[in-house]
């Protein structure tokens, strides 16, 4: 029978029947649900590693020594594990390798729109690229297959659309593949120069001989629709389902599987047969350039475009000029951003920040919402671990008195992955930056996987836990303070210490995540009618419970944690603990 | 059963609109469709305006609804009801929950909630169902069932038999809160 599946779920299920071994990965939204789902199948070794690098570097390693293994990441996680990957190209493996990547074009949840097969051709690794849960399930099998065949690291694109959405797919049983034999070749293994250099011509020959396999094979790059319609469209991944909803059997398709390498020939003798052809993919013109590099006339980019997603509804439009006829509300209507959450430990933080008006670095996770109005406190965010090193940039450019006005905030999780870098940068290089590490023991924003400072493993089972304030020190970090951040004076006033101090500090911003099962909040909180005198000053922190009514404050008792933040910013003693009456 | 069907589940990052979706993906498995469902994940979760597309059909290609495409709209919310209507069909049922959530821009006084959503949307070319979710969600025992409550009222528009909406039901929400979730998918059924 067929199972529903989501499309990171049925990777994870052809992982699994493909006989993976070993998988190690970092959340990261679309790609997170993947390396979860593994980590179910108890024959699959499964961890969160601490970031995209290492995770690639110990499926590497599970390749060479003989396992098929597994690594699952974001499109910007990719970038954090190039370097690996661009030589891994070179060793090739020796248990089947596949990496998966999930693009998110439209930005749902990413600080930019990639297009990850950029790095596919740059490290000249084979690419594929699923349409659907299906072919999630199949292509993982496929690519396991592949990369034994061919010796080479293989790579899987999803995107949102089919990362998180769920089709019918039909699963098989796994096969156990043994781990093969390991025999030390550092020919093969050991990249220095003299070794690389003959490398480099295999992975020009693999990519040969690969480019006549998608030529020639059956099973992918298949031509399907209708073979005498006018139209004919070169595309793949999520956008063929676009195309062939929007155009059904007015158009015949050429759908590309593998997108690297990219056949030639197919392309021409599909292209050769049609009145039009039209390439439909998201974000860059890569199969477009491709065509056109090859002498095949084609129209796409200057049709699409490329910025964010596609969807039928585009495709209908700038091919058959249809457009759908709707009923309008007609109204301009106030947006609902993202928020942090009733008792989130990081509203009393920003809070503190923002009423010093300071001038706050920031980084990825929940905390990046810290830039939205009322808090309105960040002032950059660029990638993973950036905000303690642009800190450090920023002072060094404009000196102390700057930098008496100005920290870092940066997640436990992604302090780990690459902020710890930047802090080991600082101390060395006589910074005298203050970093700010929010500290909820969790990886929040992906939805709450576990990271090397939390004491558990991806199973929740015990482990070893990095000791944060240990870890500063080592660094060369003098001085390293623990604070709770719903206490708002006594934050106020550690931040005031360190941003004084002409050394380089580290303030322990300590409160778990109000979301965790294993926080037991207070009852609710409410405000009182007659004391409360309508300031608003309870607004400041831009907790989703409170609002105004009737010029009075209200609070939702469905949604207050009680944590206590807001009855610090009312100087009337409005805000009480208990039940209104 | 109907050839195809497209239903549009908006509402607020924490509301159960995942749950909705799954519980209706599967009773159109049960019902012999292909389906696919899209879903939103991370950042629009904490608490911003959330979106899940259900497709049902002989075949299903894309797994996105687009604007106009939807026979049914389930909001869970009335401003997200209006935000999203245009991707209803002219003349397709909506069915809305009454039960306001300021967003931060109101929250803030920066934007004012629009008055009269439900005034509005009943001078459009659709077919209105009001409801207080809420109110059935806390007689059948939880507030936090009004998920449930607002599938049983979808369900009453559709062909598909009650048993196959409460097996359902059965398959989706856990062991400890079956009986809780059956009585409220009952209340908003029998509405």
């Amino acid at each position: 029978m067929k199972k529903l599946l989501l499309g990171n779920e049925a990777v994870a299920r052809g992982l699994y029947e493909a006989g993976c071994r070993v998988v190690s990965s970092y959340p990261g939204t679309p790609s997170t649900e993947i390396t979860e789902y593994a980590a179910e199948y108890k024959e699959i070794y499964a961890e969160w590693a601490p970031n995209e690098k290492v995770a690639a570097e110990v499926a590497i390693g599970a390749a060479i020594a003989g396992a098929r293994s597994f690594c699952g990441m974001k499109h910007v996680g990719l970038n954090v594990a190039a370097d690996p990957l661009y030589t891994a190209s070179y060793t090739g493996i020796n248990g089947g390798m596949v990496i998966a990547v999930a693009d998110d074009p439209g930005m749902h949840s990413s600080q930019n729109e990639q297009d990850s097969r950029h790095h596919a051709i740059a490290a000249k690794l084979p690419m594929l690229e699923p349409s659907d849960s299906q072919e999630c399930r199949d292509f993982a099998l496929l690519a396991y297959t592949l990369s034994e065949q061919y010796d080479t690291p293989v790579i899987i694109r999803l995107s949102t659309r089919v990362s998180h959405s769920r089709s019918l797919v039909q699963t098989g049983e796994r096969v156990d593949v043994p781990v093969k034999e390991y025999k030390k070749d550092p020919g093969k293994y050991v990249m220095m120069p003299a070794m690389a250099i003959k490398r480099h011509a295999v992975v020009e020959q693999r990519m040969k001989a690969l480019t006549e396999w998608a030529e020639s094979n059956a099973q992918i790059n298949r031509v399907m629709g209708n073979e005498n319609a006018k139209i004919g469209i070169i595309t793949s991944g999520v956008s063929y389902q676009y195309a062939k909803e929007a155009l059904g059997e007015n158009a015949c398709y050429l759908k590309l599987d593998m997108i690297n390498p990219l056949p030639v020939k197919k392309i021409r003798e599909f292209a050769a047969r049609f009145e039009t052809v039209y390439v439909v993919e998201e974000l860059d013109g890569i199969i477009e350039a491709h065509c056109k590099a090859n002498g095949v006339n084609v129209i796409g980019k200057e049709l699409f475009g490329n910025l964010g997603e596609l969807s039928q509804r585009i495709v209908a439009e700038k091919i058959l000029g249809k457009i759908n006829e709707t009923e309008q509300f007609g109204e301009d209507l106030p947006g609902r951003p993202p928020v942090l959450c009733p008792g989130c430990p990081h509203r009393g933080i920003f809070y503190v920040l923002k009423k010093l008006k300071l001038t706050v670095s920031g980084d990825i996770g929940c905390y990046t919402l810290g830039a939205l109005p009322p808090l309105g406190a960040l002032d950059a965010c660029v990638c993973m671990g950036a905000s303690v090193s642009m800190l450090h940039g920023m002072n060094k450019a404009r000196g102390d008195e700057f930098a008496a006005g100005a920290v870092a905030v940066i997640g436990d999780s992604t302090f780990i992955h690459s902020g710890v870098t930047g802090l080991i940068d600082i101390a060395y290089n006589r910074g005298v930056s203050t970093v700010l590490i929010l500290d909820n023991s969790i990886t929040g924003m992906t939805g709450h996987q576990q990271n090397p400072t939390t004491g558990y493993d991806i199973h929740g089972d015990p482990t070893a836990a990095v000791n944060l304030e240990a870890l500063c020190k080592a660094c060369g970090i003098p001085r390293v303070r623990v604070v709770d951040p719903a206490q708002l004076s006594e934050t106020e006033k550690a931040v005031k210490e360190e941003l004084a101090a002409k050394e380089p500090s580290v303030i322990i911003v300590r409160r778990p995540c109000a979301l965790l099962k294993s926080v037991k909040h207070a009852p609710p909180l409410h405000a009182d009618k007659e004391a409360c005198t309508g300031c608003k000053a309870c607004m400041r922190i831009g907790c989703p419970a409170i609002s105004i009514k009737d010029k009075k404050a209200v609070i939702d008792p469905a949604q207050c944690v009680g944590c206590g933040v807001c009855v610090q910013m009312c100087k009337f003693g409005a805000i009480k603990r208990g039940d209104a009456q | 059963m109907k050839k195809e069907l497209n239903v549009i589940i908006v509402g607020v990052g924490g509301q159960g609109t995942l749950l909705a979706s799954r519980l209706l993906g599967n009773a159109l498995i049960s019902s012999g469709y292909d389906i696919k469902v899209s879903e939103v994940h991370g950042m629009s979760q904490r608490g911003g305006s959330v979106v899940t597309y259900v497709r049902a059909g002989k075949e299903v290609a894309s797994p996105i609804i687009e604007r106009g495409g939807a026979d049914i709209m389930l909001a869970f919310e009335p401003l997200e009801a209006a935000r999203w209507l245009s991707y209803l069909k002219k003349g397709g049922r909506i069915i809305v929950n009454t039960g306001k959530i300021d967003p931060m821009p109101v929250i803030t006084g920066a934007s004012e909630y629009p008055e009269g959503i439900i005034e509005k949307l009943a001078g459009k070319n659709i077919d209105l169902t009001v409801t207080d979710a809420l109110s059935l969600a806390k007689e059948a025992g939880s507030v936090k069932a009004v998920n449930v409550v607002l599938m049983g009222i979808l369900a009453t528009g559709t062909d598909i038999p009650l048993e196959v909406w409460e097996q359902s039901v059965n398959e989706t929400v856990p062991e400890r809160f079956l009986e809780l979730n059956l009585k409220a998918f009952r209340m908003g059924y029998e509405q």
